[in-house]
């Protein structure tokens, strides 16, 4: 066993800790590798260009936070607390986001609200491109991450607790302020940091409609790919690192505490039908419902006509990738092919990583490291792993330098980038299993590995599909975590939606980026009906 | 159970450490073959630890474990020869009760045949019957305990451990299962250790009781000497119902509580030296035909309180010549009947002289 926890903790050590360290020394370094102290940090916040982007960036982060998480509880509260029809589909479509890339609703407002854009009246005159722009981009692509959280909390609700509100004749906006509020706090506490971290770090979404509005994120592109100063790249990366890990700390402090809220006799809240106000929440939801359907639809219909909205011709001409600046259909056929790759193989390290954690006698130590290992990519955000992976893997001293750029070093890349996620979920399995089960096979002389497989892995197949699955989608639509180290053979297609955008298409990128999208419906699809038929093939023991 | 073979399982001088915590304090214990012991004692009492110990899933800190002649005490569950069964039973839930019975049989080249006929005797003797192809979901409280029972003893372990076996069941499924446990582990004479922390169960099942408490050994007995002998305040408190007051000694062999002078096993004590006697409430007799005189070791007292618990009478005793001290005494139905007690009636109790227990100090439980 601790062998086996061994490899893949070396595993974490080599594609996560050592990079970052690298790059943290990077950051305290002249040109020529020679050791400048905080120079380079001095010369950053000397420089107004540089240091004002930690403004606009916390200026951004705020401000789509404000808008999402009121948003997106409203939805849930909806979702959960009325009985407004189709909340399943509501759901569903909430959930869009997930599945594209975040530089797709930057391409389709440049069509709704850009210099020809359809909607450019509703501006006033102003520019799509910059804060708005940002703004809008990023609320449509956190907006189901906070839906999740926040749903997560609101179910969470005890139906005895609303008895008691009404026996004591509470009027519904009271009920609403001491009862439904407080229950969710720590899940609204935990949307806005997982928001404000995701908005800080992204850079797709700025990138493509950010003009001339410069952030952290976007600092970190133009240092490493326009003006090649690694070093420099490397201060911004340790200031994005900042917000991040302090977002993360919060939000883990936050989520321990939910745990101890759910108590096991609580009786799960059932709305009863309230005409006007279930309209009310159903009006609420098609208009959020129209707005994110919108951004899809409009990409999709931009990328099948001559010249959205001008000329609405019928053409394929914007799916022939191969004549476009990116890296035409190949890097579709690669994005695939990664993100199968990192299904697989990220879900068998990912879970046996975690069962080892869990289950490995003694070498407390070592165990202890390897969790917070395991913990650590969710506070670092994919542009900055990226660069860490340029530093370590590019030197010329590393005999591993022979992965740069390859298909391989893509798949290290993103297992890592999406591993914490993918670890918790493979915990909260294994936690719900009795814990003596390795006890038990001991005494029946069995070995550890014989139980894993007939009894711990069957167990947890739901979850290990959910890992996948959620590895699969983030492989497709992940531009931060290897914009800097894919090679000329290696282009992936977030990446061509980029470099066709860095062109001035917007049509072919758009054709691109909803290329994934349906690939990503389609896994899930796939991912749901698999699930389905498993439960019925071997979860048979789940029905009493 | 004094016989001149060497004891099956010999605990020496056990110790477990958890950082400055003494879970296990010089243990010493023999356990000959066959024999069903439990271990008994309040939660945290560490009875848990020592079993844990026994099976190898928390090596002791320092001491020897022998099992069967053989020096186990530092070897890995795997090493060891026993079988188990939680509180949880931990079966498979993705496995059938007969795949769960046969997990530790595969693998061990014994013939598919032979695995199959074997979980088949173990079905039928757990009365398991038919409900082989369920899975632990589909089966009451009851039949999943004999699932992990059946599973344990699969390989004919020489040991086995029960850790709170019943202690999840229904009140009277458990006392059904005590009996038939007690009955399969006789006809099989499979050496067994049983930790609970119920009284009752241990008094029923086992033939003998290791009580513990803080990690150390308080007694080890029959199930009759240590109810009818407790060795210490703590196992007459912890084992069945126990009156405890404060006396002082006359001279050898006599106490004396409030005004009274009782007779007792009490020798070797300096007059004056403070005790604690302890007397259980069914011991303590009503005089039921006036004497002439004052017997030895009678009281007159008055009934305070009369309570009434289904099989016998709990009645609060009080007088002038307890001086405050409250005696609880139980009487039987058919005699509060057929003396007419009720409460307020004053009467001559007995405390017999040999159901007196002295214990030194006037440290008062409760």
């Amino acid at each position: 066993m601790r062998v086996f926890l061994g490899v893949i903790g070396l595993y974490l050590v080599i594609a996560l800790a050592l990079p970052l360290g690298i790059m943290l020394g990077k950051s305290l370094q002249g040109p020529k590798d020679d050791f400048v102290g905080l120079a380079n940090y001095i010369r950053y916040f000397s420089t107004p260009a540089l240091f004002q982007s930690i403004g606009n960036s916390l200026w951004v982060s705020i401000l789509s936070t404000v808008i999402t998480v009121p948003a997106a509880f409203f939805y849930a509260y909806a979702l959960t607390r009325s009985r407004m029809p189709l909340r399943g589909l509501f759901k569903t479509v909430a959930l869009v986001p997930i599945l594209v890339p975040s530089l797709l609703p930057g391409l389709a407002l440049v069509y709704l609200f850009g210099n020809q854009g359809l909607l450019k009246g509703a501006l006033f005159g102003r520019s799509i491109y910059g804060p708005i722009g940002i703004v809008m981009a990023e609320v449509f692509t956190t907006f189901p991450h906070a839906l999740l959280i926040i749903l997560a909390a609101l179910a969470l609700a005890d139906a005895r607790l609303y008895e008691a509100a009404v026996a004591l004749r509470a009027s519904r906006p009271r009920v609403f302020w001491t009862v439904t509020l407080p229950g969710a706090r720590y899940g609204l506490i935990s949307a806005t940091f997982v928001v404000f971290t995701t908005v800080i770090t992204d850079f797709g979404a700025p990138k493509v409609i950010g003009g001339q509005y410069n952030v952290l994120a976007t600092d970190v592109y133009k240092q490493v790919v326009g003006q090649q100063n690694f070093q420099m790249g490397a201060v911004v990366s340790v200031i994005l690192l900042v917000p991040a890990i302090f977002a993360f700390m919060v939000d883990r402090a936050v989520r321990s505490r939910q745990v101890a809220l759910l108590s096991a006799r609580a009786v799960p809240y059932q709305p009863s039908p309230q005409r006007r106000f279930d309209l009310a929440m159903l009006a609420y939801c098609v208009v959020i419902g129209v707005a994110i359907l919108s951004i899809v639809v409009v990409s999709q219909f931009a990328a099948l006509v001559k010249f959205f909205p001008y000329n609405l011709t019928l053409t394929w001409a914007h799916y022939d990738f191969d004549q476009k600046g990116g890296g035409g259909w190949t890097s579709y056929y690669n994005s695939i092919r990664l993100a199968l790759l990192t299904g697989l193989i990220g879900t068998v390290v990912v879970f046996v990583g975690a069962y080892l954690t869990e289950k490995a006698r003694g070498v407390a130590l070592g165990r202890g490291l390897f969790h917070f290992l395991a913990m650590l990519p969710m506070a670092v955000p994919g542009l900055v792993l990226g660069l860490a992976y340029i530093f370590f893997f590019n030197a010329p001293a590393n005999p591993l330098n022979v992965l740069y750029r390859t298909m391989t070093i893509l798949v290290i890349n993103t297992i890592i980038h999406f591993y914490t996620v993918g670890h918790l979920t493979t915990l909260t399995a294994l936690r719900q299993m009795d814990p003596e089960f390795e006890t038990v096979s001991a005494s029946l002389k069995q070995p550890f590995y014989r139980t894993f497989w007939r009894v711990t892995v069957p167990v947890c197949l739901p979850s290990t599909l959910d890992i996948a699955i959620y590895m699969f989608v983030n492989a497709m639509t992940t531009v931060s975590g290897v914009v800097f180290i894919y090679g000329p053979k290696t282009e992936l297609a977030s990446i061509s939606v980029l470099n066709m955008d860095d062109t001035g298409e917007i049509a072919s990128p758009a054709a691109m980026a909803m290329m994934i999208f349906y690939t990503n419906v389609g896994a899930r699809t796939l991912h749901a009906g698999l699930a389905r038929w498993l439960e019925r093939r071997t979860q048979a023991w789940r029905r009493r | 159970m004094t016989t001149l073979t060497l004891p099956y399982l010999r605990i020496q001088r056990l110790r477990k450490k958890f950082g400055a915590f003494t879970a296990l304090d010089n243990i010493s214990l023999e356990i000959a073959e066959g024999e069903f012991v439990c271990f008994l004692g309040p939660s945290g009492c560490g009875k848990t630890t020592l079993l844990r110990a026994i099976a190898g899933l928390d090596i002791q800190t320092s001491g020897r474990i022998e099992q069967g002649g053989r020096d186990i005490s530092i070897l890995p569950p795997t090493k060891r020869d026993f079988g188990i069964v939680f509180q949880s039973y931990a079966l498979f839930p993705n496995l059938t009760a007969a795949k769960n019975i046969a997990y530790g049989l595969e693998n061990t080249r014994a013939k598919r045949a032979e695995v199959t006929k074997r979980v088949r005797e173990l079905l039928d003797l757990t009365g398991l019957g038919e409900h082989g192809s369920k899975y632990p979901a589909q089966l009451s409280g009851g039949q999943q305990q004999r699932v992990a029972l059946a599973r344990a003893l699969a390989t004919s372990p020489g040991l086995l451990l029960l850790d709170e076996p019943l202690s999840a069941l229904d009140a009277k499924v458990r006392v059904y299962l005590r009996h038939e446990v007690k009955q399969l582990q006789r006809r099989l004479g499979v050496t067994t250790i049983m930790v609970t922390h119920d009284q009752e169960e241990a008094l029923t099942m086992a033939d003998r009781i290791v009580v513990m408490n803080h990690g150390a050994i308080e007694q080890i007995g029959t199930p009759l000497e240590i109810y009818r002998e407790p060795a210490s305040p703590f196992v007459a408190d912890f084992i069945g119902v126990m009156n405890f007051v404060a006396g002082t000694v006359v001279r050898d062999g006599v106490v004396r509580l409030g005004r009274v002078e009782l007779a007792c096993e009490a020798d070797g004590l300096t007059p004056g030296t403070e005790v604690t006697l302890a007397i259980r409430p069914e011991d303590i007799l009503v005089q039921d035909v006036p004497g002439p005189g004052s017997q030895p070791n009678a009281l007159r007292a008055r009934v305070d309180a009369l309570a009434f618990l289904g099989s016998f009478f709990r009645a609060d005793l009080v007088g002038d010549a307890l001086e405050g001290v409250l005696l609880r005494a139980d009487l039987p139905v058919d005699l509060v009947r057929r003396l007419g007690i009720a409460e307020k009636s004053t009467m001559s109790f007995l405390l017999p002289r040999e159901r007196i227990r002295i214990y030194p100090g006037s440290a008062i439980h409760r």
